[in-house]
């Protein structure tokens, strides 16, 4: 078949400053092409360049093919044509892609009258039927609604019905599922499979994560500082990777299906686009580096069918596994071994650092400007138990929306709660006074989730670290900086600069020093890698579970992504709406999970293994999060529970309508709050 | 961690490494890297200079007049000329420049000071604290100023200019506060508040820590501006007679007369003029500097 798509040695620079270099690949229809790469690959640059959607500044060179028809250089008239009818996009932030102040339902006519010369209400009508592929409940009266009435996920339909308006050749969907939790990432991805059927159309699959790609792609791109390093088939790209950075992202990814220990992480950051390398720009950060590499930039060598890779020694590059990459990567500043694998089932420490019991938070729903009034009450958390014993990780998990950061706030206020009791390290929070609340808070610190906004852009790398240590009374804290810049894996001659001035795993390191420096015994972490790049994200990771081991710390650690916390935790707590569905000790709830929402999330995380991933049969939750404003009666989970709907009689559905259930130990340190739990594996 | 990071931590501690690079001696450093900042402050030290040590070097003092020398031009003698009463105008300058570069500096600096305190405790602690500093913002932002500085004006006789600085603060500082208190407001929500409240730092600290650091750019800028409204203010009120009192004189009572006779005794106007705007400039230059070096992007930018 000859492709709709052909891409051929696209260039496209800002200013002198190339963002992307002699991209190529072509698409059939039918297929779905996966781009990956870090952020700064110039993966979305290459993507808008396509589209002919870049801003004046940009410079794009080569050639863009659409049936034959040059893009590159052509009139905007003719442009207008093509996008939207022939080629259409899905971006990433839903909200801001929807006009907020039409109707969903104008808003998809309009795409539609834009390109076909249908009346108003024939394009109104066909509004109504592609809201109802995309799988909106009730169409006809969705169709009326404003954009923020819906829900992320239920945006990205909306935009993928727009993208289909049309009847496409090509849908580029960049990142379409990025901002959305797992199981509605899960839903989405169906949604775009059902599209793909009904328009025949292939699909430009722009992503980071390596996962969606695996079940969802047939061939796959990987770029690497604006250019493309390896392409193949899906299952070539990842069992037989030729490229050393394909091998690296693949080994750095947290994975649901394994046990915890080391991930082998990329070493160094990505290179500056201003800045690059001489020779191979991976060659600063590649295990197989020679001096060869730095001589020229490799070609894309024809390493099988249909499969290329930019590297000199192709031949000698070996999937993780097999060879020992570990070895060499591991050996740099990315914080040794450590971390060990909690092995079989492990006595409990008996000192208690952190308890919580009962607690519960309401937000009043206020409106009105001039007369102010209370019109509703937003359970934010609804009752929450657990507690972390010392060296232990506590990981609570759980989506959007399900009160896990508020539970994290409440606890760092150290304040009494609205009910309930959190007691930290022996030490009951509504019954402290100022200085025992500011000698409570030398042994519980915090690291936030996204390091730039959580370090003050204004003090330099040496004043940040400092200032817990000049707070709790130390005059001279020079020599101690230093030695927690070291600890975290950074240069303390770095010390004199700004945030600003490191890449984002650094940050991330900068605050855990800051963290550490008062030697605290729990440290709370609020996803601290979701903000990092996969092969970044894998050397904090590493370095948390040193840190651990070494300094005998206690974390709790928030987080949405279940593979991250199989890496880092002991136990895990999966929260929904508020409430406890699941706690217990990680391989317990990973490797058979109990309760039905467990299960459905996580058989909704992507596997980064193609093979495993096509024969997995997922449990596909329906709609979305009720609101926390007003929860249904009995068990939160039941408006959406498949085994509810599916399996239950009447008789036993009525226990679920009427009781909530409570979490009830039902194995060794495993409990669920369900009334009719069992094991099931999912993964 | 390794071993090998281990030892290098234990070495680092051992030797004398306890370089300390806080943010006072990094914007030091920057401000005093920049050519605008080098110059703006040489331009302003050798204005200070010249209105205090100036005066030892000529023979005529501000209240001396010559009387062998009615509105002669610029001569040895008289190195700006004279006046129509024969008092000698490079003294006059210089003590007018006296006055104004005191007056204008520390009025800026106390009316931005004041802005930033009043904005950014309002900001941060809301409640009580805001009501009560919002409502005296607001009071002092209806009353008319020129007027109340002019009916006040009897009060500024010799040797209070003192407290004449501190009215014309006073009536400068409304506008910026309210600035500074809706950006301290968002600021509040920002993660390294948060983490700086979570580490235990007490609030008075992290306004003066984080808050008002965060909005350096604002206040300097801030600042720079005031320089000059409150040269220009003094001078405006000068020129109707209400601020500095004669025998006293100010840029303003100077350029006032000045005026009157600049078309045919340019000297007694030109001087003046030139110095007030060379003064302008070089405390903008010294804005511009300060607040790059405050700031950790500016870098990059160029």
């Amino acid at each position: 078949m000859r492709p709709v798509l052909e891409v051929t040695d696209l260039g496209v620079t800002f200013g002198g400053v190339p963002a992307v270099r002699g991209l190529g690949y072509a698409v059939r229809p039918g297929e779905v092409l996966a781009v990956v790469g870090e952020s700064g690959s110039g993966k979305s640059v290459a993507a808008a360049a396509v589209m002919g959607l870049l801003p004046r500044g940009a410079r794009v060179t080569g050639s863009v093919r659409l049936h034959g028809r040059e893009l590159i250089g052509a009139p905007a008239r003719e442009l207008d044509a093509l996008r939207g009818r022939t080629i259409s996009m899905v971006f990433q932030d839903p909200l801001s892609a929807l006009t907020p102040v039409y109707r969903v339902g104008d808003q998809i006519a309009e795409a539609v009258r834009v390109h076909q010369r249908v009346s108003r209400e024939n394009a109104q009508v066909k509004a109504v039927e592609l809201l109802e592929l995309v799988g909106i409940p009730r169409p006809a009266e969705r169709a009326l609604a404003f954009p923020h009435e819906f829900s992320g996920g239920m945006r990205q339909r909306v935009m993928i019905a727009m993208a289909i308006a049309n009847d496409p050749d090509v849908i580029i969907c960049d990142e379409p599922t990025t901002a959305l939790d797992v199981t509605v990432q899960a839903q989405v991805l169906e949604v775009l499979k059902t599209a793909q059927r009904e328009t025949g159309a292939a699909i430009i699959m722009i992503t980071h994560d390596l996962g969606v790609v695996a079940g969802f792609a047939d061939r796959v791109l990987v770029m690497y500082a604006g250019r493309p390093v390896e392409v193949g088939g899906v299952d070539d790209v990842y069992y037989r990777p030729r490229m050393p950075y394909t091998v690296g992202l693949l080994g750095s990814v947290p994975r649901i299906d394994r046990q915890g220990g080391r991930l082998t992480p990329i070493e160094g950051s990505p290179p500056s686009p201003g800045a690059l390398p001489p020779g191979c720009p991976f060659a600063p950060r590649c295990p197989l580096w020679v001096a060869a590499c730095d001589e020229s930039e490799p070609p894309l060598y024809e390493v099988g069918e249909g499969h290329r890779a930019a590297c000199i020694r192709w031949e000698e590059v070996r999937p993780a596994d097999a060879a020992d990459l570990a070895g060499p990567a591991g050996t740099g500043g990315d914080g040794g071994d450590g971390g060990e694998p909690p092995a079989g089932p492990r006595e409990r420490h008996r000192r208690t650092v952190l308890e919580v019991s009962g607690l519960v938070k309401d937000y009043p729903l206020i409106k009105g400007a001039v007369f102010r009034r209370r019109v509703g009450t937003v359970h934010a958390v609804a009752g929450v138990g657990f507690d972390i014993r010392e060296g232990e990780t506590l990981a609570l998990v759980g989506e959007s929306g399900s009160g896990k950061t508020t539970t994290l706030t409440q606890i760092l206020e150290l304040a009494a709660p609205q009910a309930g009791r959190i007691v930290v390290l022996g030490r009951d929070t509504s019954r402290l006074g100022r200085g025992e609340r500011t000698a409570i808070r030398r042994d519980l610190q915090v690291v936030f989730q996204d390091p730039l906004a959580s370090l003050d852009p204004r003090m330099t790398v040496h004043d940040i670290v400092a200032e817990p240590l000049r707070t709790h009374g130390r005059r001279q804290p020079g020599r101690r900086v230093a030695e927690l810049l070291a600890l975290v894996g950074l240069d303390p001659e770095h010390a004199a600069r700004y945030p600003q001035d490191f890449s984002g795993g650094q940050r991330q390191r900068v605050g855990i020093a800051r963290a550490l420096a008062l030697e605290p015994r729990l440290l709370v972490l609020d996803e601290p890698v979701s903000a990092l790049d996969v092969s970044i994200q894998a050397g904090v990771i590493n370095l948390l579970g040193a840190l651990r081991a070494r300094l005998g710390l206690s974390y709790l650690f928030v987080a949405h992504d279940l593979a991250v916390v199989r890496h880092l935790a002991d136990r895990v707590a999966v929260m929904y709406l508020g409430r406890i569905a699941e706690i217990g000790r990680i391989d317990a709830v990973y490797d058979a999970p109990m309760h039905p929402y467990t299960q459905a999330l996580l058989s909704a995380i992507p596997l980064p293994d193609p093979a495993r991933e096509r024969s997995r049969r997922r449990i596909l939750l329906e709609g979305d999060l009720p609101s926390p404003a007003d929860p249904p009666t009995g068990c939160r989970f039941r408006t959406r529970c498949p085994k509810f709907r599916g399996e239950l009689t009447d008789d036993e559905r009525g226990l679920c309508v009427q009781v909530e259930p409570d979490v009830r130990t039902l194995g060794e340190d495993h409990g669920a709050a369900c009334h009719y739990a069992e094991r099931r594996v999912v993964v | 961690m390794t071993l090998s990071q281990e030892e290098l931590a234990e070495e680092l501690s051992d030797g004398a490494t306890t370089r300390v690079h806080s943010r006072l001696r990094v914007v030091a450093g920057r401000f005093f890297r920049s050519p605008q900042g080098i110059a703006g402050f040489a331009v302003l030290a050798a204005m200070f200079l010249l209105a205090f040590a100036g005066p030892l070097v000529t023979r005529w003092s501000y209240t001396d007049k010559d009387f062998t020398a009615f509105l002669q031009p610029p001569s040895p003698d008289h190195w700006f000329g004279t006046l129509q009463t024969g008092a000698d105008v490079f003294a006059l300058t210089l003590r007018g420049m006296q006055k104004s570069l005191v007056v204008g500096l520390l009025a800026a600096l106390v009316s931005t000071a004041l802005a930033a305190l009043v904005g950014a405790f309002a900001g941060y602690f809301l409640g009580w604290t805001d009501r009560v500093l919002s409502w005296t913002t607001d009071l002092l932002l209806v009353l008319p100023a020129f007027l109340v500085l002019a009916i006040m004006s009897p009060l500024f006789g010799a040797g209070q200019w003192a407290l004449f600085v501190v009215m014309l603060a006073l009536f400068l500082w409304m506008v910026t506060s309210k600035v500074v208190r809706g950006m301290t407001i968002s600021l509040k929500e920002r993660e390294f508040i948060q983490a700086a409240r979570y580490m235990g730092v007490p609030p008075v600290r992290i306004v003066f820590r984080h808050v008002l650091p965060n909005l350096s750019s604002l206040l300097v800028v801030d600042a720079t501006l005031n320089v000059s409204a409150a040269i220009l203010t003094e001078t405006s009120l000068s020129y109707f007679g209400f601020g500095i009192q004669p025998p006293d004189v100010s840029f303003g009572t100077l350029i006032a007369d000045g005026s009157r006779t600049a078309t045919y005794a340019p000297w007694t106007f030109w001087f003046v003029a030139g110095l007030l705007v060379v003064t302008v400039l070089a405390v903008n230059l010294v804005g511009d500097a300060l607040r790059d070096a405050f700031d950790p992007a500016a870098k990059r930018a160029r």
